[in-house]
């Protein structure tokens, strides 16, 4: 469903549902140089599933109007632009590694809009390597290798895709294949310059779920988990063996985590 | 610092989509022999039927042996995805299925396997398709034949028979340019001697029961999708990027960007056209492709110095092979199959039809079949079997003459093959001159 912020077109994938004033929402808000398509199973259950979902293409990304914004402050403001402009009040956030840090900051800046936050495959700093970044900064496909390889386990280039006959890696690159030039840059910079995790995390009032995984090569266990200790509380769900990409690697698990989560927001 | 490093294509071939099963620890990929698989509970179910969740639900959809198959395949070719079909048939015909309606054409070389030009010059039109043949060796001709209506340009890595070989960057952005994809057969060529995403391609398809199963022991295709082409952009189809009653209103492209043709072709293709592929199809195939590495230098090997003997052979007319000078697509075979020019290839023989009968009734190593990309030699008279619905004219086109004999040539030694075929063609003379 296109929606207008900042008078451009923003994309948000409904899981072909009208939004309901009546429902609780959800926005899924996706990592450094993917879209909307990223949570194709988790957002289509949950609207299907009693919820307003909106998975979001932010600037510059999928079908949404570019360019990409430059700073995570300025994605979570515009996150929040775009629930006044599909007329919701309230909302949870699930974020993926950029978006997970664009939800807590959200959260932070903007606690009366956000009911609570699910951060997946999120660390804090996130720090990126000189090598990927300046492979990012020149577009070269380099980069698109390290962003998928350092993205999965390190088994998953041999291991089997639970999603049948699809090869993950593959559906990676050409996700990545399909971005306007400069924008996996601003994204990977946006992650590396961000600042204010420490602050954020301090503010954040509402629940808070991680779901990581345990060979996450993005997120190292040893600044995920100062960042969750951060957070006044948290729950964490650990998924064996997962890399990064929890919702390709592991999708029933993840879905799982984020059902028991959002089961006790509607039992509330 | 090192970048990252994908594992090689030899490791990929034996590895690929499967890891050892958590109950047995089973190394080779088992054989699911089983057409469904028990839910959890009835939440399971809706949210399997409603792809909310991963898994499988029925084997005509999807098979957990049929799906390493086509996981490995889609990692060997660099594709997002690909489906596994009954035969390299069905995956051309789930191809075309998917991406158009009555009303629609293709542009297609006319350098093609004969059941490829039966099925689009023959049966599409009785469903409202049409297609146009061109001449593979000027790109341009492809151009010249788009329609406001084309919805797909198709030809083969290496043309049946004569062993054309596409330009496929030149003929991919012509499609590109006219917002069409471009569908390969790449049967011949295998992703280890191309690999035609590499080169523009958009759609692969393989027989795999020919090189990548080896053996000729199972009949199946596979149908890959390098997930790059940008169906909304195009505007062309609305199979894909407009909501499909027939899927609770899907609109693929939006679900699934990249993996869109795949998901389309998958739950209405595989669902209502029905050509899977069998576990132990796929089984079979899986063990071919683990030595696909090993087995592809071999055959170059072979073809080669088989290539030479019946280049310099006195009854021989000519040989059409692209490694040689004298082929027309020689540099482009060059510049794109720089590791062989494939395994098969036709030779005509001097003293036309009753020498070419002698010539193969008196073959002993060399099998007479139709078939291609066996581990065995096969040989085979394309006017007379596989193209013999062709006319007189068509054959002409597609570079086939009555003395026209195909070879697969394969792993024997190269000196029985060598000596096979030049007593056959001793036998060939001798029934020329007694003629």
């Amino acid at each position: 469903m296109d929606f207008g912020v900042d008078g451009k077109r923003a994309f948000a994938y409904t899981a072909a549902h009208h939004i309901d004033a009546a429902k609780p929402t959800i926005v899924f808000v996706h990592g450094a140089g993917l879209d909307h398509s990223w949570w194709g199973l988790q957002s289509r259950y949950f609207g299907y599933h009693g919820f307003n979902v909106l998975a979001t293409d932010l600037p510059g990304h999928g079908r949404s109007a570019g360019p990409p914004l430059e700073s995570i402050e300025a994605i979570a403001d515009w996150i929040v632009r775009l629930l006044d402009a599909a007329g919701i009040k309230e909302a949870a956030l699930v974020g993926h590694s950029l978006g997970a840090l664009v939800a807590a900051e959200c959260a932070a800046r903007h606690p009366s809009r956000i009911a609570r936050i699910a951060l997946i495959g999120a660390t804090y700093p996130l720090k990126v390597s000189d090598a990927f970044l300046e492979a990012a900064r020149r577009n070269e496909h380099t980069a698109f290798d390290m962003h998928t390889l350092w993205g999965h386990a390190a088994g998953v280039p041999l291991g089997s895709n639970p999603n049948p006959g699809m090869w993950m890696l593959g559906d990676n690159l050409a996700r990545l294949a399909r971005l306007a030039p400069d924008v996996l840059y601003t994204d990977l910079k946006a992650c590396n310059d961000y600042a204010g995790g420490d602050a954020s995390a301090a503010k954040v009032a509402c629940p808070v779920l991680f779901v990581l995984g345990s060979r996450d090569q993005m997120a190292p266990q040893r600044t995920t988990d100062r960042f969750i200790r951060l957070f006044k509380s948290a729950r964490t769900v650990l998924q064996p063996g997962s890399g990064h990409s929890l919702m390709a690697e592991a999708p029933d698990a993840t879905l799982d985590a984020l059902i028991a989560f959002f089961s006790t927001e509607t039992a509330q | 610092m090192p970048g990252p490093k994908y594992p090689g294509f030899d490791t990929l071939a034996l590895h690929a989509g499967h890891t050892p099963d958590a109950t047995f620890g089973a190394r080779a990929v088992p054989i699911y022999a089983t057409t469904s698989y028990v839910f959890r509970d009835s939440e399971h179910a809706a949210s399997l039927f409603n792809m909310e969740r991963a898994g499988h639900v029925y084997s005509r959809i999807s098979n957990p042996t049929v799906a390493v198959l086509e996981e490995r395949v889609a990692a060997l070719e660099g594709g997002v995805g690909a489906i596994a079909t009954a035969s390299g048939q069905a995956a051309l015909h789930l191809a075309v299925a998917t991406l158009m309606d009555a009303g629609s054409h293709i542009v297609a070389s006319n350098s093609l396997y004969g059941g490829s030009h039966n099925l689009l010059g023959y049966t599409l039109p009785r469903f409202g398709i049409e297609t146009t043949f061109v001449n593979p060796r000027e790109p341009e001709n492809f151009r010249r034949a788009l329609k406001g209506n084309t919805r797909l340009v198709f030809g083969e890595t290496l043309g049946n028979p004569g062993l054309d070989v596409l330009d496929i960057p030149a003929v991919a952005a012509i499609a590109h340019a006219a917002g069409v994809p471009l569908l390969v057969d790449s049967t011949f060529t295998t992703p280890w001697l191309m690999k035609p995403f590499e080169h523009g391609a958009d759609l692969l398809y393989h027989s795999a029961t020919k090189f990548l199963g080896g053996h000729g022991v199972a009949i199946g295709g596979v149908l890959v999708d390098a997930g790059r082409f940008d169906w909304e952009k195009s505007g062309k189809y609305p199979q894909l990027t407009q909501p499909y009653a027939g899927f609770h209103g899907m609109d693929f492209e939006e679900e699934s960007g990249t993996r869109a043709f795949l998901l389309r072709a998958r739950r209405e293709g595989l669902r209502d056209f029905g050509a899977c592929m069998a576990p132990m199809t796929a089984f079979q195939i899986l063990q071919g492709i683990e030595t696909l590495h090993l087995r592809m230098p071999r055959h170059i090997e072979n073809t080669r110095k088989v290539v030479a003997f019946l280049a310099a052979h006195e009854m021989v007319e000519s040989v059409g092979y692209p490694e040689l000078p004298q082929h027309p697509d020689h540099a482009l075979a060059k510049r794109l199959l720089p590791r062989g020019a494939g395994a098969v290839f036709s030779f005509d023989m001097k003293g036309a039809r009753e020498g070419g009968r002698r010539f193969i009734e008196s073959l002993r190593v060399f099998s007479h079949l139709a078939n291609v990309g066996d581990a065995k030699s096969l040989v085979i008279h394309p006017a007379t079997t596989t193209h013999y619905r062709m006319s007189d004219a068509d054959l002409k086109k597609a570079g086939i003459g009555p003395g026209t004999v195909r070879l697969s040539i394969g792993l024997e030694d190269a000196e029985d093959l060598i000596e096979d075929l030049g007593r056959a063609l001793g036998a060939a003379k001798r029934g020329a001159k007694t003629a």
